[in-house]
């Protein structure tokens, strides 16, 4: 890439000034505390891939004299250090990995959920051993009795089984209590409600039958259900950490502070927080404005494209506004603080966002919908069988009770548990493997429901970087000239000629200056040389040359007094977009662009795909109502979308993709994410999740008609342990087995970019890496 | 029947002491990074 030759002729500058934007206080805002002087800080290092990488960051860091510990994680691309208070400047950590040549970022250890989610899954995968060791073993005591032991050996068989299932029982069995219990104190009916009454009635039936020495327990059947259940459990929370983890990584560094000038015009870095009106902050180029201002010294261009939607950068001078999370591309600015941070745009953007996920909550779980009709089906069954044993036998209770717990026992929802979680871990895997991230397994089931596709435009159906389309310029030395200007520009248009001109930049250009708001200007043996909007470039050329159909949005470039060269500059269309449309067209589903930017540039876009139902000019609020009018009207939305000003949206809409180089808080509120650049994503992730729904629907069938064969006989009163266990276990294969089928067929179609995530990373940075070296 | 007194508790010790074992190593985070383990091992350049 181009980028990474560039980065490549000034390495340390680029690196210096982009990571010294982690200052102390952050650093110390998210670390967590060990005990008194001992605090922990964890970073993202996702360059990190080998030994040496390893080596070499723990041997830098641990020279360090604060540092008392740090450790390299290599599977989550992290790095861990422990050190001591007031013994040394910290943020010389953040400038160690600098110097090491790795990009980073803070990982939030204030953030205490995933620390929690971390231990919810050591913890499910220690009851799994337990409930596994305790399953083996009864399994082998039991197959003896069922062989023919009898007497006093079955006797000793059934206590042995008994010591070792009661505690296994009770300890891996927690999760499913405490979640059934919960959802009774909450006066609902959940699957967890029927597999901890099955598995306790078990076990008490069991030993009260070992206590009498009656001829069968059913201490395999309990242990040997929540061995399966916890299986699901267990891959079903695995699944929601790795999508977690791999989205915390894609973090990108944002404002966490600003540069304060004081009253005697010295700068220091503040946090946030301490942000107040009326103070004055700097924005360097290259930096993201952390609250909204008022431009008071300077001018610039501001990529307002996270804000807007809107793809060209904007000229701001004394008196503009900025808001929060615009980027200042190319001249240093004060400005000052109108409201601080939890009263700006951002702020305002995320209460957007909080309201319109409450609508979300609605959804319920295929899962949770069938256990609210099979719970209460399967406790009606069992009171049934006690009831009608009692008046057959004539009150033998024994027998009764015997008789209604078998019934609980072979209609255990064993392979409605692993019914969906097995499709959805397979079907996570699938769109891991084409870079696609889920982050709940519920995503799959309203994909599934999706009858209209709204997509943003800029960043999403566009790659959101401009590209020149046609130029007029001639000969080998001026269009050098013209490259030795570009380069020296961070401005996207300046870039985009930089990519397009392929001659080698002419070494004789001097004094090269960027003129905020205008161009680039430099001096070839004494004669001006402009780049920049066409008006400003007019001033120094001669006269307009032929060509005035390219379009007034482009740039021009001139020596003075000879001819203006212009460059046509358009956006360009995402890898396959173009596909992608048709592809989404053909499943029927209705397309629509909703997109902040202006109506011309909708309109083009809209034209080139095909797509005939646009929106140009939407805000936030905008989105929200269109989704939600279409929403009321019976659709369900699904919403392409990367930026800030898509993020509510993206969380109001039924279900979200959101590709990988999004901004942060569009990423979270995103059901699924797509780390390469190819827009075939989105019809790949609606296929998966349609066959996934297909796969879990036959799971349920298939357990739904082993359950209504096994009932009758296990009501007539035929059931004996033996043929609960292969009962049991044959209908988990099973539905594992047709799970598997998810495996079938290929990737997405035609993607020729091998590449995975580490492309978007690249693309991630390289926006403000640039921006920093030109500047 | 005196062999099944012995061989039993042999056999569950075993599979107790296995069970025993994997959970120390995943509470000793020996799990956390499988990855990283795999690279580390091929580092013979021992810290003094």
């Amino acid at each position: 890439m181009h980028l990474d030759a560039r980065h490549s002729e000034n390495p340390p500058l680029a690196q210096k000034q982009v990571y010294d934007n982690i200052a102390e206080c952050e650093l110390l805002a998210s670390s967590s505390v060990i005990d008194e002087k001992n605090y922990q800080t964890d970073f993202i290092v996702p360059g990190m891939h080998c030994i040496s990488c390893i080596r070499s960051l723990e041997n830098n860091i641990g020279k360090l004299p604060f540092v008392s510990q740090v450790r390299a994680n290599l599977s989550l691309k992290k790095v861990s250090v422990v050190w001591r208070k007031g013994a040394g400047n910290i943020s010389k950590i953040d400038h160690t990995i600098s110097d090491a040549g790795f990009e980073h970022s803070l990982f939030d250890l204030a953030n205490t959920a995933d620390v929690h989610s971390d231990n919810s899954s050591k913890n499910l995968l220690i009851a799994l051993a337990v409930a596994g060791f305790a399953a083996v073993n009864i399994m082998l005591l039991s197959i003896s009795v069922w062989a023919g032991a009898d007497g006093e050996t079955a006797k000793l068989f059934h206590l042995i089984s008994g010591v070792i299932a009661v505690p296994a029982v009770l300890f891996s069995g927690r999760p499913f209590y405490h979640s059934a219990l919960s959802a009774l104190k909450a006066k609902r009916l959940n699957m967890d409600v029927p597999i901890s009454l099955a598995v306790l009635m078990a076990l008490g039936m069991s030993i009260y039958e070992s206590m009498v020495g009656g001829r069968e327990a059913y201490f395999d059947a309990a242990v040997t259900l929540l061995f399966f259940l916890l299986i699901g459990r267990y891959l079903d929370n695995l699944m929601r950490e790795k999508a977690r983890n791999s989205v915390v990584q894609l973090s990108r560094l944002s404002a966490k502070g600003a540069t304060l000038v004081s009253k005697n015009a010295s700068t220091s870095y503040i946090g946030l927080n301490e942000i107040q009106p009326d103070m004055v902050l700097r924005i360097k180029p290259g930096e993201r404005v952390a609250v909204d201002g008022v431009v008071i010294k300077g001018r610039s261009d501001m990529d307002r494209s996270l804000v807007t939607g809107e793809s060209v950068p904007v000229v701001v001078k004394t008196g503009s506004q900025v808001e929060a999370g615009t980027m200042n591309l190319t001249g240093l600015i004060d400005i000052r603080v109108l409201r601080d941070a939890s009263h700006s745009f951002l702020a305002e953007i995320t209460r957007l966002m909080e309201a319109a996920e409450n609508g979300r909550g609605r959804f319920t779980r295929i899962a949770d919908k069938m256990a609210q009709i099979y719970a209460p089906a399967v406790h009606l069954l069992a009171a049934l069988a006690f009831i009608g044993w009692m008046i057959v036998t004539g009150g033998d209770w024994h027998l009764s009770v015997y008789v209604a717990i078998s019934v609980l026992i072979i209609t255990c929802p064993c392979a409605l548990g692993l019914a969906v979680p097995v499709v959805h871990v397979i079907g996570a895997r699938r769109l891991f493997k084409e870079g696609i991230l889920i982050r709940d397994g519920s995503g799959f089931e309203r994909l599934e429901e999706v009858d209209r596709i709204m997509f943003d435009k800029t960043g999403t159906l566009t790659n959101g970087r401009p590209k020149v389309k046609a130029s007029t310029i001639g000969e080998d030395s001026q269009a050098g000239i013209a490259k030795a200007l570009a380069v020296n520009s961070s401005h996207p248009f300046s870039r985009a000629v930089a990519d397009y001109l392929t001659q080698p930049q002419s070494g004789v250009v001097e004094n090269i200056e960027e003129v905020p708001g205008a161009g680039v200007e430099g001096w070839v043996n004494g004669t001006l040389a402009r780049l920049g909007e066409i008006n400003w470039v007019k001033e120094i050329a001669c006269v307009e040359n032929r060509n005035d159909q390219l379009s007034a949005t482009g740039l021009g470039f001139a020596l003075a007094g000879s001819p203006i060269a212009r460059f046509d500059i358009d956006e360009e269309l995402r890898s396959e977009a173009p596909e992608t449309i048709t592809e989404l067209t053909r499943t029927g589903i209705a397309l629509e662009i909703i997109s902040g930017d202006s109506s011309d540039r909708v309109t083009k876009v809209a034209q080139q795909l095909g797509v005939s139902e646009f929106r140009y000019g939407q805000s936030p609020t905008d989105k929200i109502e269109r989704i939600n009018q279409v929403q009321m009207a019976g659709d369900k939305v699904l919403m392409v979308g990367d930026g800030l000003n898509d993020s509510p949206a993206l969380a109001a809409a039924h279900v979200s993709i959101a590709p990988a180089d999004a901004c942060d808080i569009a990423r979270q509120s995103a059901d699924f994410v797509f780390t390469r650049q190819s827009l075939l994503a989105v019809p790949f992730t609606l296929k998966i999740a349609k066959r996934t729904g297909r796969l879990v629907r036959q799971n349920f069938a298939l357990a739904i008609a082993y359950n209504s064969v096994a009932i009758p006989f296990a009501m007539a009163g035929y059931i004996t342990p033996l043929i609960a266990a292969i009962a049991m276990s044959a209908s988990s294969i099973v539905v594992v087995a047709n799970s598997m089928r998810l495996n079938a067929g290929g990737g997405i179609g035609k993607t020729t970019d091998t590449k995975t995530g580490n492309l978007s990373m690249d693309k991630l940075n390289s926006n403000q890496k640039t921006v920093v070296e030109q500047a | 029947m005196n062999n099944l007194l012995i061989l039993i508790p042999i056999a569950l010790g075993l599979g107790a002491l296995g069970l025993a074992a994997f959970i120390w190593s995943l509470k000793s985070n020996q799990y956390e990074d499988m990855d990283g383990a795999a690279q580390r091992i091929l580092d013979d350049d021992d810290a003094p």
